[in-house]
């Protein structure tokens, strides 16, 4: 299993649950380094069902939201499903003033995430 | 830490930064404080530094284009009631209305361009000078009971 910095990886049956490691989501570096790390999920590691779980995550700025709209991108493109879950409501906000509500599958639990591949 | 002012309090902070990422983070934090400290809900304190966080790295990347000879200036003021940031950059400024509509169907799955949007979704008002290359955030609510 590779080693990640920015995020958390587990399997559940056939579906990759992916934790992320910072509260607060926003610096540049970061960011990047983020975005790395989720796409060789699909592109290195061949991830085809894939769960963002929200939990840990206070805040995140327009930039991580970039890395999302790739990483959602990729996935479809490789005949995969991605869903988001346990999101904080200050960020679901932004998801829906952005109408990437439209463009993400989100989800309430985690378990429900799962289940609804 | 900040300490809990009484409601009449107003507290000030002008400071230039310099135009590197990562270097507004000691005025967001002190700001965030402040709100904490001014009974500012959990929910405005989001608002608040999601729309500073933005304005302010665009000021650094695409008003300053990270010229370590520009400076970010930024003025910050917090009461219980209202908060007021400025931040101006020293770029030629841009037009804000020229921004394309992140939500548009052909836009929305664009990587970038949704700052501006967040910024006046979140605050009671913003405001741009004619140049572009400063803005007010201002974010109000009601007066506590006394």
């Amino acid at each position: 299993m590779p080693s990640h910095k920015r995020i958390d990886v587990a399997k559940v049956g056939d579906v990759t649950v992916v934790k992320f490691v910072d509260k607060k989501i926003l610096d540049e570096a970061g960011i990047q380094e983020l975005g790395a790390e989720l796409f060789s999920l699909v592109e290195r590691d061949n991830r085809r069902s894939i769960v963002l779980n929200f939990d840990n995550v206070d805040f995140l700025s327009s930039a991580a939201l970039g890395k999302l709209i790739t990483l959602d991108r990729k996935v479809k493109s490789a005949q995969g499903r991605m869903k988001m879950c346990h999101i904080r409501p200050e960020i679901l906000e932004v998801f829906q003033i952005t109408k990437l509500n439209k463009v993400f599958d989100i989800r309430g639990e985690e378990a429900e995430a799962i289940s609804a591949f | 830490m900040a300490n809990n002012p009484p409601a009449s309090d107003t507290w000030r902070l002008a400071v230039d930064l310099p135009s590197e990422r990562g270097s507004n983070r000691c005025v967001t934090d002190e700001l965030l404080a402040q709100l904490g400290a001014h009974g500012w809900p959990e929910a405005d304190v989001f608002a608040v530094h999601l729309a500073v966080e933005e304005a302010i790295v665009n000021a650094i990347v695409h008003g300053n284009k990270l010229d370590p000879a520009k400076k970010v200036h930024v003025v910050c003021e917090v009461s219980a009631d209202r908060v007021l940031v400025s931040i101006a950059d020293e770029g030629p400024g841009f037009d804000p209305a020229g921004i394309p509509d992140c939500t548009a169907d052909d836009r929305l799955e664009a990587p970038g361009g949704r700052g501006v949007m967040l910024m006046r979704s979140f605050m009671t008002r913003i405001e741009y000078n004619p140049a572009g290359n400063a803005v007010v955030l201002e974010k109000r609510r009601p007066p506590p009971e006394s």
